[in-house]
């Protein structure tokens, strides 16, 4: 009763969504997005007229204002630093263009461009100082805040009559103050338009990239070469030019010089930018967050105004959320990682019934024996990780190698080792077509091709991405096996989707459904996900009608065929379950029947974890990964099945000595071929009664001369 | 060149020298002795405030939110003196607000890792509005009849010497005795030379720099109380002024690198005198307010790019956003 409580609630509840959510990066803006629906929905419950298109107006309106000063403020974030003395920027371009408006009479367009260079040459002060003289950016831009605003308060004493008393009726500056097109504010026009080129910029483009790396890791830019000073200083510059264009819109819709223009503004600003999600000391960072952040932060003090608070409540407020959003920030920018860890691992319910006996006594087909205790070994030493071995039809031996290689031992010796091909991951599965082509499954790459004359070529490493997975499964991360029918499809197994290679242990400790069988089709090359949610799908092999494939799960401790072709299509049966331990891959043997490695045999303990999903995630948040109940491989067999699902034979080694562990294993010529992953050779083994002259290609594709 | 490799103190106190020599000759009413009761008077709070800064700053921190400790509490005091509560009473709520301030600045730098610029410069803000929102009816809190006798801290001559002067003599004992004389002190040494060291080496970082927190607020707030004293009253506001920029003028022109572990009382007394002199020159000459900050703001900036010279920053224990 109990049992299926536990399996129907881990069945039906996502467990593992929460860490793929957490793992994806649109998280960290959403979180800011979330507080602003908040915010907005409580605000507009409590204040009249809050959602009222003339509210909304003069809200997007100083929205635009500050949003140009926050996007300048993001840039200078991200790349690493800060700038407190956009307020006095703000102010000073505010006069500048209110000066030669109402002073000179200058003409718009002179104004516009004359502030903007304004404000470029503030913010290149800042520049130089920080970006070049490499001082600090806090209080150097403290320091210049002061200087600027010191400067304007100069300025107004002596022209701020002047601007007050003019009164410039030119339209195409009260379009740029006041305008509005389709009701939307000219600002927000503006402002939208500058931000999705600066999302584009900051995404797309070079120098975003390069600003987004010196923030990540000064040195590691420098090292690269980034021009890292000048960027620093042209960020401050772009910041400069942005709060120039706040100031712009801000003189045309009020034009006026008070003293007070631009006071705290930077506290604002950075309320928002940290608000939005915007890490503090750089390197993260985007035009939305800091679009959101500002929001959030109107909304907010336009509230608090609203609703009569004092100037120092909206103080505190504004330092409050600064504070703890500063807080927050630092906190998970620190702990993302480990946090991730620890709830990205779901363990999910998975029963087995007790094994088959496989002592030596007690009967049945897994029972002990001795028969691999003499097997040879071929390059002895000279080769690490060889999963998967292979021959072709002129005898040649061939097996992956933990540095990347495909190596060939050369018949009729096999003393003989050379590199055939570099690919760069660790081969895997491995398997000829009718070209003589070696196709290898790659961990963390995909599924190559090898010309016999040793080129390398990618076949595929994506698939259809599947709508309804929160990871990106597009990408192949562990193809394990495969086999080829005779149409040239290929099927591979893609032993999980949620962990990598080097982590596979994890995947059995989790002991979902993570894995699938995708197909790939060598003549339109098109790459199709076949069957999704199997337990570590491993060995694959074409089954004798053409028609279906048989394929191993390695943690269901499973055999099961799928129908790709006839009038089952689409079919999955079991054709054997509860092995005594975990199914590696699958060969065809001389008489018909199919070879099977189990890498590993079961053991009691991991059985009944597997049923205990809540033990196994407090294991994985307790105990180090070492430490850790794993699927054990150390001890395995070979056995031969046939279609029925009955065991014909069992190969056991009682020693371990020669040949420890075993992966694969393939007929050739009356010997038995074994690999192992973790082993440092490849064992041979003479069968008895077998075909002397059993070569798998003529088998799969006709004898040739 | 060696011949030229003055340290910063004593070019600093050069610099002190010639403009005192050249303000005493050029400026009339520069050298008298009203004004330089009032030079001293002036400089003793901004002293007191450079002591407090002094601590944090050689501890590898900065507090921007030491004016905010200047203002609120000591205002706190004469509010509730005003309201009718006993001056002993008001003292310690008082204290134990600038206590629980310094242990938020501190927990915050410390514990939540907030860079102590960002973190100071919030938390100001945060107990500015407090004051301005709950506790003050008016942005200056006037002398009440209920603090008499408290004058004298600010007030009044002992020996010939202003009593300002006194306590901020008082001060630099406590702080040189606390900074040279105990192990905590150096703690903040070490922490500030190299934190990562610091903590490997044994020293309950953390605990230590909230300490260095508490203590500075309660320093500004002795600093506060001293102002109070001497104008009679408490004029709140004065958290909107540029004074935090005088207070690290004072320290980083004394010769305190702002990368920590370096620098000691006399660095800021040499500090205090010299903005002192420029401060009091530039009113005689009856130069702005505005023009008073666009000279200070010139020089602090020029001071700090000689300090990033002399004491350029530790690249290797930088921290990822230390801005």
């Amino acid at each position: 009763m109990r049992d299926t409580l536990t399996s129907l609630r881990y069945r039906y509840w996502p467990d593992h969504l929460l860490g793929e959510i957490l793992s994806k990066r649109w998280t960290e803006t959403a979180i800011p997005v979330i507080l602003l629906l908040i915010v907005g929905l409580a605000l507009s419950r409590s204040i009249d007229n809050f959602l009222s298109p003339a509210s909304l107006a003069d809200t997007a309106r100083q929205a635009g204002e500050i949003g140009f000063i926050a996007l300048g403020l993001a840039l200078v974030v991200i790349v690493g630093g800060i700038d407190l003395s956009v307020g006095s920027i703000f102010a000073l371009t505010d006069f500048c263009a209110l000066y030669l408006l109402d002073v000179l009479d200058w003409p718009v367009p002179a104004v516009v461009a004359a502030t903007l260079l304004c404000g470029a040459l503030l913010g290149a002060v800042n520049g130089v100082l920080i970006g070049y003289l490499r001082l600090r950016a806090f209080i150097t831009t403290l320091i210049t805040l002061i200087i600027y605003r010191s400067a304007y308060d100069l300025l107004i004493q002596r022209y701020s009559n002047a601007i007050a008393s003019a009164f410039p009726d030119i339209p195409s500056w009260d379009f740029i103050g006041g305008g509005s097109v389709f009701g939307i504010p000219t600002v927000a026009l503006v402002y939208i338009v500058v931000a999705i080129v600066g999302h584009i910029f900051m995404t797309r483009l070079r120098p975003g990239w390069h600003i987004t790396a010196i923030g990540g890791s000064r040195r590691s830019a420098y090292n690269s070469g980034i021009p890292v000073r000048r960027t620093i200083a042209l960020c401050y510059v772009a910041s400069g030019v942005l709060t120039s264009i706040g100031a712009l819109f801000f003189a045309s819709r009020l034009g006026t010089v008070g003293g007070d223009i631009g006071v705290g503004l930077e506290v604002i600003v950075l309320t928002a930018t940290v608000l939005g999600g915007i890490t503090l000391g750089g390197g993260k960072g985007s035009v939305a967050k800091s679009a959101v952040g500002v929001l959030i932060v109107l909304l907010i003090t336009n509230g608090l105004t609203t609703m009569n608070a004092r100037g120092g409540v909206n103080r505190m407020a504004l330092a409050g959320i600064l504070l703890v959003a500063a807080m927050v920030d630092i906190r998970w920018q620190k702990n993302r990682t480990r946090i991730i860890s620890k709830v990205y691992v779901a363990p999910t319910y998975h029963a087995l019934p007790p094994p088959p006996p496989t002592e030596i006594g007690q009967g049945g087909p897994f029972e002990q024996n001795d028969k691999l205790r003499n097997v040879e070994s071929i390059g002895l030493g000279r080769i690490e990780a060889p999963e998967d071995v292979i021959l072709d039809r002129h005898d040649n031996l061939y097996a992956g190698s933990r540095h990347g290689d495909i190596m060939r031992f050369l018949a009729p010796d096999y003393q003989k080792m050379e590199v055939f091909a570099h690919i760069g991951g660790q081969p895997l599965g491995m398997a000829f077509d009718r070209e003589d082509n070696l196709y290898v499954c790659i961990g963390g790459m995909g599924l190559y091709r090898i010309t016999p004359d040793g080129t390398v070529e990618k076949a595929t490493d994506e698939t259809n991405r599947s709508m309804r997975s929160v990871n990106d499964d597009s990408r192949l991360r562990l193809a394990d096996d495969l086999d080829i029918t005779d149409d040239g499809l290929i099927f591979f197994s893609e032993a999980t989707v949620r962990y990598e290679m080097d982590e596979w242990p994890i995947d059995g400790l989790e002991a979902r459904g993570n894995g699938r069988i995708i197909s790939y089709d060598t003549k339109t090359g098109v790459t199709r996900t076949e069957l999704r949610g199997l337990k570590f799908p491993n060995g694959i092999c074409v089954a004798s009608d053409g028609q279906s494939i048989l394929f191993a799960e390695t943690f269901g401790c499973s055999i099961k065929r799928y129908w790709f072709a006839g009038p089952k299509k689409g079919k999955v049966e079991v054709v054997m379950d509860n092995l005594p331990g975990y199914p590696d891959n699958i060969n065809l043997a001389s008489d018909g029947n199919y070879w099977l490695a189990l890498v590993g045999m079961r053991s009691p303990s991991l059985d009944l974890a597997w049923k205990m999903p809540g033990f196994r995630r407090r294991m994985g948040k307790r105990v180090p990964v070492d430490e850790w109940l794993f699927p054990n491989i150390n001890t395995g067999c070979v056995v031969k099945f046939n279609e029925q699902g009955k065991i014909v034979e069992s190969f056991w080694d009682l020693r371990g000595e020669n040949h420890p562990m075993i992966t694969s294993m393939r007929e050739h010529r009356g010997y038995l071929y074994l690999g192992g992953i973790l082993n440092n050779r490849i064992g041979r083994y003479k069968l008895d009664n077998a075909d002397p002259n059993f070569v798998q290609y003529d088998k799969r594709w006709g004898k040739q001369s | 060149m060696k011949r030229f490799r003055f340290n910063q103190q004593e070019i600093v106190f050069a610099v002190f020298a010639l403009l005192f020599l050249v303000f005493s000759i050029f400026l009339r009413g520069f050298l008298t002795a009203d004004n330089m009761l009032t030079l001293l008077q002036n400089v003793a709070v901004l002293g007191i405030l450079g002591l407090a800064m002094a601590i944090v700053v050689i501890g590898r921190g900065i507090d921007i939110s030491l004016i905010a400790a200047l203002a609120v509490p000591p205002g706190l005091v004469l509010q509730m003196v005003q309201n009718g509560h006993s001056l002993p009473a008001s003292l310690l709520t008082a204290v134990l607000l600038t206590i629980a301030f310094g242990l938020v600045n501190g927990w915050l730098i410390a514990y939540a890792e907030v860079p102590s610029l960002f973190a100071t410069l919030a938390t100001g803000l945060l107990l500015a509005g407090l004051g301005q929102a709950a506790l003050f009816q008016l942005d200056v809190v006037q002398w009440s009849p209920g603090m008499d006798g408290f004058e004298r801290l600010g007030q009044g001559t002992v020996l010939g010497i202003p009593t300002s002067i006194w306590m901020f003599a008082i001060a630099c004992i406590v702080v040189a005795f606390l900074l040279r004389k105990t192990r905590w002190g150096a703690y903040i040494y070490a922490i500030g030379d190299n934190p990562y060291a610091a903590r490997v080496t044994g020293i309950p970082a953390r605990p230590i720099i909230v300490l260095q927190y508490v203590i500075t607020a309660l320093i500004g707030c002795f600093a506060g109380l001293v102002m109070a004293a001497s104008v009679n009253s408490m004029p709140t506001r004065v958290f909107n002024s540029t004074l935090i920029y005088d207070v690290i003028l004072v320290v980083v022109l004394g010769g305190i690198g702002l990368s920590g572990g370096r620098g000691g009382v006399l660095n800021v007394v040499i500090g205090t005198l010299v903005i002192g002199t420029m401060l009091n020159g530039m009113t005689i000459m009856d130069i702005s307010y505005a023009g008073q900050n666009l000279i200070k703001g010139v020089v602090l900036l020029l001071a700090v790019i000689t300090d990033s010279f002399l004491n350029p920053r530790n690249e290797e224990t930088a921290q990822q956003g230390d801005i």
